[in-house]
């Protein structure tokens, strides 16, 4: 009865959503009021449908109603209670469900914050999104439902896949969908955008927060993904340039790119059409991403549900969303009026130059992602690495970089070498000093870490010095020439921005660490014996069976010595009966300056006695590639607070808000 | 000139869609050898009777004369057992079977030889895994049919199973037996 009930309100949402596709629409072009407040009603009801469809599946599995086949395909009696209601979303049906469950809830979102909205565009953007939602609610009920009975019931089910089984995958899947879905909102605002014929200052601001809003929760998925895979695969790796990962960083990628070019819209009124065409790409990207991954036209180590025939209905999906994006992006955006010109110097040329390398990065993993399949078309199979990855990233990601700390030190409209140099050359010196530092340390061999970590350093002072320019502005009197009021008066955004750059920096610091120093040892240990690893020193005490929930393990034991630290760490390999398949958790003492990190493979039955193959390795700085996306994330949320984005651009002369600096 | 570059992306997705249609049609599971009609690279393994350098073994140019099957596998892989009946029902048919022990210990290799019982007619021992990354080897078992001439005809992922074997491999080699 339950499942019906969900079923039922997923077909009502379908149908709100036909309505809302269209009648706002139409209320748009011919100017009839009632018509365009239809769409606020239709997109808060289809957001509570679906909410109520979401649980229902929820409750679904937590009541282990095996009836359900999808409950049975994926949940098992003795999974404990927080996996079997992760494993609502840990499927393709479930996870299509999320899927559109999260779009209406965006939907809902632009009809209750947009008051400030002109009611056009509010009309044509939640029309747009209804679109969207119709597409994959079509897609969901049709190809994926997840509320399929099966008769007869069995008595326990399949269990939901056990690498999933993980505090991690209970957060990474729905913060990569708020990502990826929260896109579509900025996608529908530019379509309906280039509908209108207008993109101005006003548009850019209302568009802002949202970019924000889907930008935040994906930077938190990937870094979660990533922290995910470094201890639940045992690989001891924290990025493999895995498809379904470039999928996750192109939206990414882009996503940052057009919060920037929003600014550039916004300030300045430039970069239109150009903040419209990042807007359609970076949701196209999202969704691209889903088909990568459904349509089994890569192979990943992200083993959905393959399925061809899905994979036809969402190519199709992104022929008609993107394609027709695009199609009307060539006939309107050339009549959106050009904003206003800016010198080759300023803080609009820095944005720009931002865009292109962060276009260009994008390109690199786009390419690299799909060569493949392009190949492939030609009837070639290739696979392509992390070498490459390595080889064409780097020179890109460098420039992008260094530009990060000149950008906010630029003035708008006009500025000059000249008086930018002196702003930058304490930190340029500094990073100097740590290049030729880092060399003597870690070896001239390891040149380009050195490298990194002045890069490091530029990025985190640049985001300290972007605060103290801040706070010791123009005629500022006080302490050491900094004003208590400007420090109290400085805007979120301005927090935000210095810290999600400074996050870069320490992000920057842990990768370059782990390509330089990093060290791993692989072999068979019996108990007692020990080995050198880097820094470390780890000896293998004793080996022992447990019994879990759902699961039997041999669990190691072993001492881990780093200078006069000693750790005891415990790491498994666990085998889930149900599925027969096996999981690593590798033990790992994390700290401030690296983690060690111990994986163990099969038991050996040998002449030798029992033997255990170890995987040990020391990770420098690891923990800062995490700790800087957590705080690129927190710097986003910071921005997001920042209450002039809930205040309509009308009132903005009014407030006292980021005074034009002059040009000094 | 303005409005060429507005088509651009436009022109470039149409591309690329149409691109993600073909490769729609594409098995990704499906790997093919790149050594498909080529011969197989050139090796001279020991066996597994003695010690490295000792023993019968043998080289890929004993491989020819009549099709044959080249079949990769080791002591430690759980699949082994299971293909191991097929494998013992297509020696026994006459069809000469290679087999190549991948990253194994000699003593292992005879231990599981002898608890199984040993359908093959030479065993090497590619104990550094080079050979066998000559042959493009992913995984074990896998095998490779090689004809008369000894080039690589195909190439088996995995387990041989029982319908594989008559469905497929059999036909296959009557077909190389009756080449020129």
């Amino acid at each position: 009865m339950l499942a019906e009930i969900g079923h039922f309100a997923l077909i009502l949402a379908l149908i709100t959503a036909i309505i809302q596709a269209v009648l706002p629409m139409v209320g748009a072009v011919r100017g009839d009021g009632a018509l365009m407040a239809l769409g606020r009603t239709t997109a808060q009801l289809q957001a509570a449908l679906l909410a109520l469809a979401f649980a229902v599946l929820m409750a679904s599995f937590a009541r282990a109603d095996f009836s359900v086949a999808l409950v049975a395909q994926h949940s098992a009696l003795d999974q404990p209670l927080p996996y079997r209601l992760a494993a609502t979303w840990g499927n393709h049906e479930g996870s299509m469900l999320l899927w559109v469950l999260i779009l209406a809830l965006f939907g809902g979102g632009i009809a209750a914050f947009g008051d400030n909205l002109r009611a056009s565009l509010q009309a044509r953007t939640l029309s747009i999104q209804a679109m969207i939602t119709a597409a994959f609610l079509a897609f969901s009920l049709f190809t994926s439902n997840p509320f399929a009975r099966l008769i007869p019931a069995p008595l326990n089910g399949s269990e939901l896949n056990p690498l999933l089984q993980d505090p991690g995958l209970v957060f990474h899947p729905p913060l990569l969908y708020l990502g990826y879905v929260g896109f579509s909102v900025t996608f529908s605002f530019a379509v309906a955008a280039l509908l209108e014929g207008r993109a101005d200052a006003a548009w850019a601001r209302w568009m802002r927060p949202w970019v924000l809003a889907a930008w935040v929760p994906l930077t938190l998925g990937i870094t979660l993904g990533s922290f995910w895979a470094y201890y639940e695969l045992g690989w001891g790796g924290w990025w493999f340039w895995d498809p379904v990962e470039n999928a996750s960083l192109m939206p990414w990628l882009l996503g940052t790119a057009l919060l920037h070019s929003a600014i550039v819209t916004e300030k300045r009124q430039a970069l239109a059409g150009w903040t419209i065409l990042l807007a359609i790409l970076a949701f196209s990207l999202s969704l691209i991403g889903t088909f990568l991954v459904r349509s089994g036209i890569l192979t990943s180590v992200h083993a959905f549900a393959v399925d061809p025939e899905r994979g036809v209905f969402i190519l199709a999906m992104i022929g008609v969303a993107t394609g027709g994006a695009l199609a009307l992006f060539a006939v309107r955006a050339p009549l959106l009026r050009s904003g206003a010109m800016f010198s080759s110097v300023s803080r609009e040329a820095g944005l720009t130059l931002n865009n292109l390398f962060l276009m260009a990065v994008t390109s690199v993993v786009f390419f690299g992602t799909f060569y493949p399949v392009i190949m492939e078309a030609v009837d070639q199979k290739v696979s392509v690495g992390a070498p490459y990855y390595n080889m064409v990233f780097a020179p890109l990601a460098i420039p992008l970089l260094l530009l990060v700390t000149v950008g906010p030190m630029l003035a708008w409209k006009r500025d000059s070498l000249s008086t930018l140099a002196p702003k930058l050359k304490w930190v340029g010196l500094a990073a100097i000093i740590t290049f030729v530092a880092g060399g003597f340390i870690l070896g001239w061999s390891n040149i380009g870490s050195a490298f990194g970590m002045a890069l490091a350093l530029w990025l985190i002072a640049g985001g300290t010095m972007a605060l103290v320019k801040r706070w010791r502005g123009a005629g500022a009197q006080g302490f050491g020439g900094f004003s208590l009021r400007l420090v109290r008066t400085t805007p979120p955004a301005v927090l935000g921005m210095a810290l999600a750059h400074a996050g870069l920096g320490v992000l920057v610091a842990g990768i370059s660490a782990m390509s330089a120093m990093s060290a791993e040892k692989i072999l068979v240990m019996r108990p007692g014996e020990s080995v050198e690893v880097g820094v470390l020193n780890v000896r293998y005490l004793s080996l022992q069976e447990v019994q879990g929930a759902n699961y039997r393990a041999i669990q190691a034991r072993f001492d881990v010595r780093r200078g006069s630290r000693t750790r005891t760490l415990v790491s498994e390999r666990r085998i889930y009966p149900n599925s027969r398949n096996q999981t690593t958790e590798a033990g790992i003492d994390a700290g401030l300056l690296g983690n060690s990190y111990i994986a163990i493979g099969d038991a050996q039955q040998g002449p030798a006695g029992d033997g255990l193959v170890v995987r040990s390795y020391w990770h420098p700085l690891v923990g800062w590639i995490w700790f800087g996306g957590l705080m690129m994330a927190m710097g986003g949320a910071a921005s997001l607070a920042d209450r002039r984005y809930r205040i309509g651009a009308a009132t903005r002369q009014v407030l006292p808000v980021a005074p034009p600096l002059p040009a000094e | 000139m303005k409005r060429l570059l507005f088509l651009l992306p436009i022109v470039g997705f149409i591309g690329l869609l149409g691109v993600f249609g073909v490769g729609l049609t594409h098995d990704p599971k499906l790997l093919p050898s790149q050594l498909i009609d080529r011969p197989l690279p050139e090796f001279v393994l020991p066996g597994i009777e003695a010690v490295p350098g000792g023993g019968p073994g043998f080289a890929s140019v004993s491989i020819r004369g009549e099709p044959a099957l080249l079949n990769v596998f080791a002591s430690w892989c759980a699949a082994c057992p299971q293909e191991h009946p097929v494998l013992t029902q297509i020696a026994s048919e006459g069809v000469p079977v290679y087999g190549l022990a991948w990253k194994d210990e000699p003593a292992d290799s005879r231990g599981w030889l002898e608890k199984w019982g040993n359908p093959y007619k030479a065993v090497a021992a590619d104990q550094r895994g080079r050979t066998a990354i000559d042959l493009g080897v992913t995984g074990v078992p896998e095998t490779f049919i090689v004809d008369k001439r000894g080039r690589v005809r195909y190439k088996q992922i995995g387990p041989i199973s029982p319908d594989q074997w008559t469905g497929t491999i059999k036909p296959l080699l009557a077909q190389l037996r009756a080449e020129a």
